[in-house]
């Protein structure tokens, strides 16, 4: 490594100027509020809580910087406050609202009294508040992409810079290309996109390859139903994965660089946006960055909302103005994409690792994780599980672990069916599979992907059928028409999965889904058809039985399908006093008859099951029926 | 041509003057122009064709491709139930149907007195709120089908001026 004289002096002046805003804003004598309002705090109030906060701040006349930061991962808590008051620790609070905030406020800035019963936990070990260190998932978190998510302001490119951001990109740029290169082949990094190909290979490839200019392509399409992480890292810290493009165009001797970001993340947009504008104005980006010899410049690309174009060649041809349509590969993007020149695509999470790799050095990342899966692993948890959130876990954790310790388990003491795991083109794990460390090469054997990383878990109540139906629907809906196999062919195997989940299946349908499932793989071009059918390969190997229950006796065990259930109140347990359920039924389908016992109107009745959580807990006079016929005829009137 | 027909093409042009003519912008200019009328008329994409010289039907292809664009006027009010899959399962297509029901129309459409329009979202990721419904760019978690209600009457008592949203 050569020393370069610029580059230090430049970056250093950059660095001290950041860290004296940090400690000015981190200074002794006040406190600090940060509240997260990434996408999942927005949708739960933070807003309001923000404004409440500054509000209340400016009434009291106090020194308190009110700052926004991004998602901290515990999404089950949202609205999250983190306090920094000088004498205690930092706390963060949990499922914040207003009344609570300007209680904050008032007690706790203001008074002394740290609100113990709102606490969620302190960010570090102390005597006073139990910590979140203490949570059983801190044993298995290794937070490293999602190290500042959550603690710093993403509209601050300070902030960043403050923590160490961007001293890789001095470092990067002070090494040969061939050295950067070089160094992320050996930490074994593989892409986090889904199909974990070898990020140093891919880099190497691209350099190689003769065309200029050569661009590189940040792919933040997040795309699959149930995932959330690149949205979380680009609302977070969108100043990491703007360095992980440098370095990257640095190493492979591009000039142009695209981040494309889903336009239906509008708050990841205006945050890229922002950071980008910021680190121009540092003269991170542009001509000459940090006064070296490297010019490149980053825009901000808003997918329109077509699955398919988090395929590479289909993202390339949006980007090129027209319909994301893959195309074959070989030629891969690395040697002729963009324009037909070399293009390096990767996705969010693997160029936000690259600051880290070299920082740290590739024997630091290859010493986490598996044999053949380095590193960490990101998931967004969601469905049917105690704390919903995101989560980073070394390579190698088991399902069980991220489930149960991390994810702390089922709510309302329910049973775990299956976790679907890669979003539609992933697949569904049942409990069997729940002790395998997940790398990339262990879920494709069980029949699931890595993916980007959507992890949604199912209990009892939700039908394995009816889940492979709708992540069918969307593959066929979203699928770009080319290849004839995943045009039609999803077409038929949703036509006979229709059938099954309103009673109308057959058995030998199921040999038959098989075999189309076979054709498409086959048959299609793009990795969207490829896996088009592996929910449903997946639910018919581990949960063939509730396919039986369907076809043969018109019966969705889950009691979710919507066709072979029927709502029916308990004329035993129905309390005549109480009219909760004839309230609340939006049908108005629910009436008492003579004994003041409420009766449904099955005709009426759109099974929304509005009524079932209205009755109250000590009556609980509602059930499901399947097969619907179970309702006593007499009773139906 | 209609007094209308003419002021979409003046808006149009007057929109296309931020961009360079290469076919490489014609996403972004399809947001754009779709952010500033709220939709994309026929009139609009026969100018961008020409401007970019391109056919106008390369320019429908792409408008019709992609799930963001939309072809008719938008209501006042947007309703996107999000559809992802921790919504569909939490019951995501129940609040659909529910939305459906309250306002009486169907997916892509737009309520006859202009106030909605309803359309369903593939995920916005925030499917630990789920199931989700944006209104207007808010995310709102935990809609369910009384709450379609409690939303809509706020909207229904913001509108006879009762109380401000």
């Amino acid at each position: 490594m050569k020393v370069s004289e610029p580059v230090v002096s430049a970056f250093q002046e950059i660095k001290s100027r950041a860290q004296s805003h940090w400690q000015e804003l981190w200074n002794d004598s006040r406190a600090v509020i940060l509240v997260g309002t990434a996408t999942c705090g927005r949708a739960a109030g933070a807003l309001e809580v923000l404004e409440t906060l500054r509000n209340e701040v400016k009434k009291q006349k106090l020194d308190c910087p009110v700052i926004e930061v991004g998602c901290l991962g515990h999404c089950y808590a949202e609205p999250l406050v983190i306090i920094s008051k000088p004498t205690y620790p930092p706390i963060c609070y949990g499922h914040v609202n207003p009344v609570i905030a300007e209680r904050l406020v008032r007690d706790f800035i203001l008074g002394d009294d740290p609100c113990l019963e709102f606490v969620l936990g302190a960010l570090e070990e102390n005597d006073l508040v139990p910590s979140l260190l203490d949570f059983p998932r801190a044993k298995y978190e290794k937070k490293i992409i999602l190290k500042n998510c959550g603690l710093i302001d993403p509209e601050q490119i300070d902030h960043y810079i403050a923590g160490g951001g961007y001293a890789a990109l001095a470092k990067a740029l002070q090494m040969e290309p061939a050295e950067i290169i070089d160094e992320v082949r050996r930490s074994k990094l593989r892409g986090r996109g889904g199909a974990g190909f070898p990020t140093g290979q891919k880099w190497e490839i691209c350099r190689s390859a003769p065309g200029k200019p050569k661009y590189v392509i940040c792919n933040g399409d997040e795309g699959d139903p149930g995932a959330f992480m690149d949205r979380a890292i680009l609302e977070s810290d969108p100043h990491s994965v703007l360095e992980g493009m440098l370095i990257a165009g640095y190493a492979i001797g591009a000039r142009y660089g695209y981040i494309y970001v889903r336009a239906e993340y509008p708050l990841a947009v205006h945050r890229v946006q922002v950071a980008l504008k910021q680190a121009r104005r540092e003269g991170l980006l542009g001509r000459h960055i940090l006064g070296s010899h490297f010019s490149f410049d980053i825009r901000l690309f808003q997918g329109s909302g077509a699955f398919v174009c988090g395929e590479e060649t289909a993202l390339i041809a949006s980007l090129e103005g027209k319909a994301g349509i893959p195309h074959h590969r070989p030629p891969y993007p690395a040697t002729k994409g963009f324009y037909g020149k070399p293009t390096l695509i990767n996705n969010v999470k693997t160029l936000a690792s690259i600051r880290h790799i070299i920082e740290n050095g590739a024997e630091w990342f290859a010493s986490i994780g598996t044999e053949q899966s380095k590193g960490t692993a990101v998931f967004a948890l969601a469905g049917e599980i105690v704390n919903t959130g995101l989560v980073e876990v070394p390579m190698g954790t088991t399902l069980r672990q991220v489930i149960f310790d991390v994810g702390s388990g089922i709510p309302g003491g329910k049973r775990f069916k299956a976790v679907q795991i890669g979003g539609p083109s992933g697949g569904c794990l049942p409990e069997s599979a729940l002790d395998l460390p997940i790398d990339f090469e262990s879920l494709s054997d069980a029949g699931a992907m890595m993916g980007s990383g959507g992890m949604v878990v199912l209990d009892e109540d939700d039908c394995m059928v009816e889940l492979a139906r709708y992540l069918l629907e969307f593959t066929q809906r979203e699928s770009c028409g080319q290849c004839t196999f995943c045009r039609l062919g999803t077409k038929q195997m949703l036509a006979v999965l229709n059938d099954f989940t309103i009673g109308k299946g057959k058995l030998e349908d199921l040999a038959l889904l098989a075999e189309l499932a076979e054709d498409i793989k086959a048959g299609s071009l793009c990795g969207l058809g490829k896996t088009a059918p592996n929910p449903i390969l997946t639910t018919l190997r581990y949960f063939r039985d509730e396919y039986e229950a369907h076809i043969m006796e018109g019966r969705c065990p889950a009691l979710m399908c919507r066709e072979l259930i029927a709502y029916y109140i308990l004329p035993e347990k129905c309390e005549r006093s109480c009219d909760a359920c004839i309230g609340t039924c939006t049908v108005e389908a629910i009436s008492p008859n003579k004994q003041r016992i409420k009766v449904i109107d099955q005709e009426k009745c759109v099974k929304c099951g509005t009524c079932l959580k209205s009755c109250p807990p000590q009556y609980s006079a509602i059930v499901k029926l399947s097969p619907p016929s179970k309702v006593p005829v007499a009773k139906m009137k | 041509m209609t007094a209308k027909e003419d002021k979409i093409k003046q808006e149009t042009r007057r929109i296309l003057k931020r961009f360079g003519r290469k076919r490489g912008n014609l996403i972004p200019i399809l947001q754009r122009v779709q952010r500033e009328l709220g939709y994309l008329p026929r009139e609009a994409m026969l100018e961008i064709a020409q401007f970019l010289g391109i056919t106008e039907i390369d320019v429908y292809g792409v408008v019709t491709f992609y799930n963001q664009f939309r072809l008719n006027p938008p209501g006042k009010h947007s309703i996107r139930v999000c559809l992802g899959t921790a919504c569909h399962m939490k019951g995501g297509y129940i609040t659909l149907d529910a939305w459906k029901r309250r306002l009486g129309i169907d997916l892509k459409q737009t309520t006859p007195d202009g106030e909605f329009d309803l359309d369903s979202v593939a995920c916005v990721g925030c499917c630990v709120m789920a199931p989700v419904t944006v209104i207007d760019d808010k995310p709102q978690g935990k809609v369910e089908p009384t709450k379609v209600d409690g939303l809509l009457l706020a909207f229904g008592l913001e509108k006879e001026g009762k109380v401000s949203q």
